[in-house]
């Protein structure tokens, strides 16, 4: 059963996932294609909340705005962002965040930034863009040939995202320590309390 | 900053606005189910009569309707190249035509009902679930505090920022979000604690 | 007044290298209309309310609201004591101003009738009325901490905690809270810095370092607390 600080930091992390949307998109490496900081809030839901509470947190997200918030990067959402071709990325999204956090959490604290990223890549990148590219293929009438290739300009994007992730949440990791258990007692998940 | 997560709702007292947030929704459903079984050429022009003409009875402005149109371009514009390359004209008509259509009639469900009337059709859905440990009262609470935090968040963003200008520094994703994060984490932290005094846990 | 028992109570965080003792042997009896508590940081002070609503459970002894116990009766305990924390920003759950209010009375076993008619009537009596459906965050500092108040006030506890709750608000702001409670009726712990606020209390408590220091009338135990600082 979540607890109420659980279900704080998950409706709290759907939030900074929000606000990251409305980073001003910066164009890495003269790429045409702009990106966001959204997709990295995906990766930090889970590298930062760990595997349960990530996803749950991205969920709501999600269902925050198919009741109608223009919560998506650029201002997008509605439900008409999951009848669209990229909607495999956003039901991917739940379990990228899940995978990361799965990951993040055998890491264990204290984090350490490569393992990060790596677990930020297979999670946020390999584990997203399955059902990713399928949705593309489905809704778009793509081979899956044509559906990766398509998706696959935002890959290097992607994977900047994901070192940075792994160096931010490294940073709060420190700055806020006690939400992903210690790498010797990986039973207990001690509860921080402030006095 | 803040000014952006407000909702998507435009107001209006159309037959479309009145219908019930169920009876869309299922509309959608059941749009949805027919666009991916009739996508000839001639059945797409007939769903984008019916979508335009939903929208002239929901009387909604015209420009809710061009700014998704050029939000869809980037992606039904490609497709349809690849498509119209690879297969035929009617495929790229069929293929783009439908999700362009589903997710006009999307938005239209999205302009014309309310947060809270969407919010009670996800609560009852989650009703559906309980035999699942789903518990419906807690997705309604979870979605209500999930509107708050993000203006919550939202706040925090822009006190972060001006914290930065103060000092001058510029702002880099990772200089403004570990901050960020860090200012909500410890305010998940009061806000649970809050929760907990007003009985969440009991 | 409910009577408020702390017995041999005794706190820590963390553990090994971190564990701090935020409480040391902590014996009160409270039953007066107003009480203070006053205290540095780190004193002891917020850990020592806390306890009253089992928020926190103590590591030792053990507190109880006429005869309910914290941990073993939290739920009742909570009922009774309510409880007001000093960022209104965190405390108000809900996205507008009458469904934060109407929240508190969920699972009250109330009719929906009820319910509007108890809301409607704190609306009123906070001055809310006009800001009913208005999304919180579009509220003063001032007016977000009059709907936490009335948040808490609409469910009727016989206590009420009030944590630091006006070091966020200006002085015109931190006034109207001093005269709203004053005109309470529940059994009042308020924990300040803002010690004119503290004229009038029945009594006053000083926490230093996990202990209380000096239990009394408003003027001696403010000039303890002052004395204390200064050294």
């Amino acid at each position: 059963m979540l607890k109420s600080r659980d279900l704080a930091l998950i409706a709290i992390f759907a939030g900074i996932i929000a606000a990251l949307g409305l980073v001003p998109a910066v164009s890495p490496f003269g790429i045409a294609v702009p990106i966001t900081a959204q997709s990295m809030g995906i990766m930090l839901a889970g590298a930062i909340l760990g595997a349960k509470r990530g996803a749950l947190s991205v969920l709501l997200l999600l269902a925050l705005v198919a009741v109608g918030l223009p919560l998506l990067a650029g201002g997008r959402g509605g439900l008409g962002v999951f009848v669209g071709p990229s909607v495999g990325f956003l039901i991917g999204w739940p379990i990228a965040a899940w995978v990361v956090g799965l990951l993040t959490e055998r890491i264990g604290r204290p984090y350490r930034v490569v393992q990060g990223a790596i677990a930020n890549i297979l999670g946020g990148i390999l584990a997203l863009y399955v059902p990713g590219i399928i949705g593309m293929s489905v809704v778009g009438g793509l081979g899956l040939i044509e559906a990766t290739t398509t998706s696959a300009v935002f890959i290097p994007g992607d994977l900047a995202k994901a070192v940075l992730a792994a160096v931010i949440a490294g940073g709060v990791h420190a700055a806020y320590p006690g939400l992903i258990p210690a790498r010797r007692d990986r039973s207990a998940a001690p509860d921080r309390v402030s006095a | 900053m803040a000014g952006q997560a407000v909702p998507l709702f435009h107001p209006g007292t159309s037959l479309v606005h009145r219908l019930g947030a169920g009876t869309k929704l299922l509309s959608l459903l059941v749009a949805g189910v027919a666009l991916t079984v009739w996508r000839a050429p001639w059945q797409i022009a007939v769903a984008f009569v019916v979508v335009l003409a939903a929208y002239a009875v929901a009387r909604l402005p015209v420009r809710l309707l061009l700014r998704q149109v050029v939000r869809l371009a980037w992606i039904a514009v490609p497709l349809f190249a690849i498509q119209l390359l690879l297969a035929s004209w009617q495929a790229a008509v069929g293929v783009v035509g439908s999700f362009v259509a589903l997710v006009l009639l999307a938005g239209l469900v999205t302009l014309t009902t309310r947060t809270t009337a969407m919010v009670d059709v996800v609560v009852r859905v989650a009703g559906w679930l309980r035999r699942f440990g789903v518990d419906p009262e807690r997705v309604g609470l979870m979605l209500a505090l999930g509107i708050r935090s993000v203006h919550v968040v939202l706040g925090l963003a822009e006190e972060v920022r001006d914290a930065q200008y103060a000092r001058g520094l510029r702002a880099s994703p990772r200089a403004f979000a570990v901050p960020l994060i860090v200012r909500s984490l410890r305010h998940a932290d009061r806000l649970g604690e809050a929760l907990a005094a007003r009985g969440i846990d009991d | 007044m409910p009577e408020i028992r702390v017995d041999a109570v005794s706190h820590a965080f963390g553990d090994g290298a971190t564990r701090r003792q935020v409480l040391r042997d902590v014996d009160l009896t409270l039953v007066e209309d107003r009480i203070g508590v006053v205290g540095g940081n780190g004193s002891g002070k917020s850990t020592f309310v806390r306890l009253l609503n089992g928020l926190i459970h103590p590591d030792e002894g053990r507190v109880t609201v006429d005869g309910l116990d914290t941990v073993r009766d939290g739920r009742e305990v909570r009922r009774r004591v309510g409880f007001c924390f000093t960022d209104p920003d965190a405390q108000i759950v809900m996205p507008t101003v009458a469904e934060d209010i109407a929240f508190g009375l969920r699972r009250r076993g109330l009719s929906t009738a009820e319910r509007e008619e108890r809301t409607r009537a704190a609306l009123t009596a906070y001055g809310l009325e006009n800001h009913a459906d208005h999304p919180a965050h579009l509220l003063s500092g001032g007016q977000k901490q009059l709907l936490a108040l009335a948040s808490v006030l609409v469910t009727d506890p016989d206590v009420l905690v009030l944590d630091e709750p006006t070091t966020l608000l200006d002085l015109r702001n931190a006034a109207m809270v001093r005269r709203l409670v004053d005109g309470l009726r529940q059994q009042v712990i308020l924990v300040t810095h803002h010690l004119d606020l503290l004229d009038g209390f029945d009594r006053v408590l000083v926490f230093d370092d996990g202990r209380v220091v000096h239990d009394g009338a408003p003027a001696e135990a403010v000039a303890a607390y002052r004395d204390l600082a200064m050294r």
